[in-house]
């Protein structure tokens, strides 16, 4: 076989290689634009983020190691382009929350309502724009962690190697976020009753 | 440490079932024995569900043409 064809066939498993990649990665783009739009506060920001994500990882492709988690490698890019751009902006210095026990909210809810709930819709009593907007309230080291695991449906040892923190941060993160959470959810449920 | 409070401690953990075997089954014994507790398990139970669908926006169409189109054109 001559120099040439060798060079022609490698050049041909590459491209195919590449169109495999290309094709397996934008299957997963509804699932990396939920993440995204979890992360950040508008769905425009969240556009550009998904398309800023692609356009490195097309550009990158090489780096991905086949039969590794693709979701997770495109999330990383994802984490780390938001990491830069957070800086960017510049946003205020974040204050911790003060933080409260997991039964708060319901403790709440139920405080407002001034009776015993029916338990089983409760959560109706909480509307999407509240959860949205107790999301955003949340400090970004939580809720990058919140968003992997609660609505990316990550594992933890997937959130860990995406934020490139330990698992026991991750697990402490997760913790003190959803907890943080349901305070913001009980300012906005409580004040609207 | 009252149970109660003890079970609220652990309740994510519980949830995430990240709790040692002998732990998860005391929780279980507690939460059915006790009705506090376990409106409030059914609760953060329904809440998780309720907070992933609550935040997820549907991908915008013409997004997903913008993203194809980063592909490298084939030769």
């Amino acid at each position: 076989m001559s120099e040439t064809d060798t060079e022609g066939r490698r050049i041909a498993n590459e491209a195919r290689d590449r169109v495999r990649f290309e094709e397996e990665a934008l299957g997963l783009s509804d699932q990396v634009f939920r993440v995204a739009r979890g992360l950040v506060n508008s769905r425009e920001e969240a556009e550009d983020l998904v398309q800023q994500t692609y356009e490195r990882a097309f550009r990158s492709w090489r780096s991905f190691t086949p039969g590794t988690n693709l979701r997770a490698w495109l999330l990383r890019i994802l984490t780390n382009l938001n990491i830069d751009r957070a800086r960017r902006v510049k946003r205020r210095p974040e204050t911790q929350p003060m933080e409260e026990g997991d039964y708060f909210l319901y403790n709440k809810l139920e405080e407002s309502a001034g009776r015993p709930l029916e338990e089983e819709r409760v959560v109706e009593r909480l509307s999407q724009d509240d959860v949205v907007g107790a999301l955003s309230a949340v400090p970004h080291d939580f809720r990058d962690v919140l968003v992997l695991v609660d609505i990316g449906d990550f594992s933890y040892q997937d959130a860990a190697q995406i934020l490139d923190i330990p698992i026991g941060t991750v697990m402490s993160r997760l913790h003190r976020a959803r907890r943080v959470l349901k305070q913001e959810l009980a300012d906005r449920a409580v004040e609207v009753t | 440490m009252d149970p109660c409070d003890h079970c609220e401690e652990v309740m994510q953990p519980f949830l995430d079932r990240s709790l040692s075997l002998e732990e998860q089954v005391s929780v279980e014994t507690h939460l059915e024995t006790c009705p506090w507790c376990s409106k409030r398990f059914r609760f953060e139970r329904e809440l998780r569900g309720y907070v992933r669908v609550a935040c997820s926006e549907e991908m915008p169409s013409n997004l997903k043409a913008k993203l194809a189109a980063l592909r490298t054109p084939l030769l």
